[in-house]
């Protein structure tokens, strides 16, 4: 069972009061919140060993040096990657995947292709577009149906062996969709593409097996792990990232400099050019041993229960429909009330104290698909409670009353 | 015609009798539910200012030399506070309209949407009434 009362002790932000009222927190699939754990791990580095990393000779630097390194090899642990240098660090999802897609830039032909689900998130679009610009390469999208879940069979007849990657978010973040990147990643290494899985939605949710499930590329972003922001994570098969070139020029990512030529370090310094985020790092290794001592299986089990109950309490309020119906979900439920824009309701709910997202969530397609201008996200975290929900379909309950 | 300064005082007047947000949004509703505020034929997409969220659309004519603006949104919200920045702008004179500010958005207890995060389209709409504001003031000198 999941202490509630002393897991919301570990965030202070839960006790803050928004316009009178005592914050709702629902916008976790934006941002999740910190633990005082990971605020004073920030904390704890600024005030006894910030220093530059890997190049001094001096003892903070060493300190500094060995606690990043030791941040590396604890997500490497959590993800059971094969190596730790296949761990590389960056600012967030966005990051990897261009570091990822930008590298392609030099690897594609003309006429390769890259499959994408119909369910992909802005950062996880744009980088693929502008790298078939770029070499020629043909951009193919894999649909979903109107419960938001991918046709598996409609994915595996745009594949063949042109496909040279495959690029598909774990968990949508604007439906809650959860992938079947079992199924999907074994059809793709049958056409021998190698496949992209953006977790950024997953990783706070599901334990990821990376060796087991044969993953060649994963991103993930500190800030929606109990982790700070601008730090992520990518990971590639050490065959792959030794096959892309870096992506940056710089310090660190060098292995010796002349004016005629450069030549580069190993991984995973080859793609961590110029100082990186130190405290970052190391408080998001923080933040995986505070995720890992709740424990993923309690984690998953009571965000369950606050998706079903959330789910059976917006149902009853009429005239409200759900967008994402996947039987395989995260805790996220997206929403709108008959014909009223979300933008109301969001602002309403606002001056309650309830903090949700409502807009197309950098998922133009989905909405096009559904032909809404938006709809309102509720996602929830295991530090949300059953009481919170209720205050929440009372609000919207109000605001429905107010806009219609 | 009232100074755009006596409207902006008028409508704080009226928003002072209002005990607490509900009651302001409440009224915002009420107006963005009411005015129809823009002829269907200038509700194209020439005249959309995309926000992130909502979607408005703005359209200025001169007359004599006094600017007509009409306006609309998608989200009711949005349309009430498009009400009331046309209440305070539109048939003012463009150099009128120039020297003006938006501050009585604040003192109504409505600066959120005024806010760059709420992404509503506002901000930009105040920035294009602006801009007919200025061109019609060219074609006046």
């Amino acid at each position: 069972m999941i202490d509630i009362k002393k897991i919301r002790n570990d965030f202070p932000i839960l006790k803050r009061k928004i316009n009178g009222n005592q914050l709702v927190y629902f916008d976790n699939a934006a941002t999740s919140q910190t633990p005082q754990v990971v605020i004073d791990e920030i904390s704890n580095y600024y005030s006894n060993y910030n220093s530059n990393i890997h190049r001094g000779v001096h003892k903070l630097s060493q300190e500094a040096t060995d606690a990043y390194e030791k941040a590396r090899r604890t997500i490497q642990s959590n993800f059971n990657a094969k190596y730790s240098h296949e761990i590389i660090f960056t600012s967030g999802s966005t990051h990897s995947i261009n570091i990822v897609a930008s590298g392609y830039g030099e690897i594609l032909k003309k006429g390769d292709e890259i499959i994408l689900s119909a369910m992909e998130h802005h950062s996880n679009i744009v980088p693929w577009q502008m790298l078939c610009e770029k070499t020629g390469a043909i951009l193919k999208v894999a649909p979903m149906d109107n419960n938001g879940v991918l046709i598996i069979e409609e994915f595996e007849k745009i594949c063949n062996k042109k496909t040279q990657l495959v690029v598909v978010s774990h968990v949508s973040n604007a439906l809650g969709t959860i992938n079947p990147i079992e199924l999907i990643l074994s059809i793709s290494h049958s056409y021998d593409a190698v496949v992209l899985i953006d977790g950024a939605q997953a990783a706070p949710h599901i334990k990821v097996d990376l060796q087991e499930l044969d993953i060649d590329f994963y991103v993930v972003s500190g800030h929606k792990l109990m982790g700070p922001t601008g730090v992520g994570v990518l990971y590639g098969k050490e065959i792959l990232l030794n096959m892309l070139p870096p992506y940056q020029g710089g310090g660190e990512m060098i292995e010796e400099v002349t004016f005629e030529k450069t030549t580069y370090a190993k991984l995973p310094h080859k793609f961590e050019a110029g100082t990186p985020n130190i405290s970052g790092v190391i408080a998001l290794g923080t933040a995986i041993n505070y995720l890992n001592k709740i424990g993923y299986n309690l984690i998953a089990k009571y965000e369950k229960t606050l998706l079903e109950y959330a789910t059976s309490e917006l149902l009853k309020i009429e005239g409200l429909k759900i967008y994402g119906k996947s039987t395989q979900k995260t805790a996220v439920v997206s929403f709108n009330i008959k014909s009223i824009h979300p933008y109301d309701v969001g602002a309403i709910l606002d001056k309650l104290g309830i903090a949700v997202r409502t807009g197309h969530h950098c998922a133009q397609p989905i909405m096009d698909y559904f032909q809404i201008p938006g709809t309102i996200r509720a996602s929830f975290s295991f530090y949300n409670t059953k009481d919170e929900i209720d205050i929440m379909v009372k609000a919207i309950k109000r605001a429905k009353m107010m806009l219609i | 015609m009232k100074s755009i300064t006596s409207i902006q005082k008028e409508i704080i007047d009226e928003f002072r009798l209002f005990e607490d947000w509900m009651q302001r949004y409440e009224y915002m509703i009420e107006l963005g539910k009411s005015l129809p505020i823009i002829d269907k034929k200038n509700k194209t997409d020439n005249n959309i200012i995309k926000g992130c969220q909502s979607k408005v659309w703005v359209y200025a004519e001169l007359k004599k030399d006094k600017i007509i603006y009409t306006a609309d949104s998608d989200a009711i919200i949005t349309k009430g506070i498009i009400a009331l920045l046309l209440r305070v702008f539109s048939e003012q004179h463009p150099s009128d309209i120039l020297a003006a500010d938006t501050s009585f958005i604040d003192e109504i207890g409505l600066k959120e949407h005024l806010s760059p995060t709420r992404a509503n389209g506002l901000l930009s709409m105040i920035k294009q009434l602006k801009m007919y504001a200025i061109a019609y003031q060219t074609q006046l000198n």
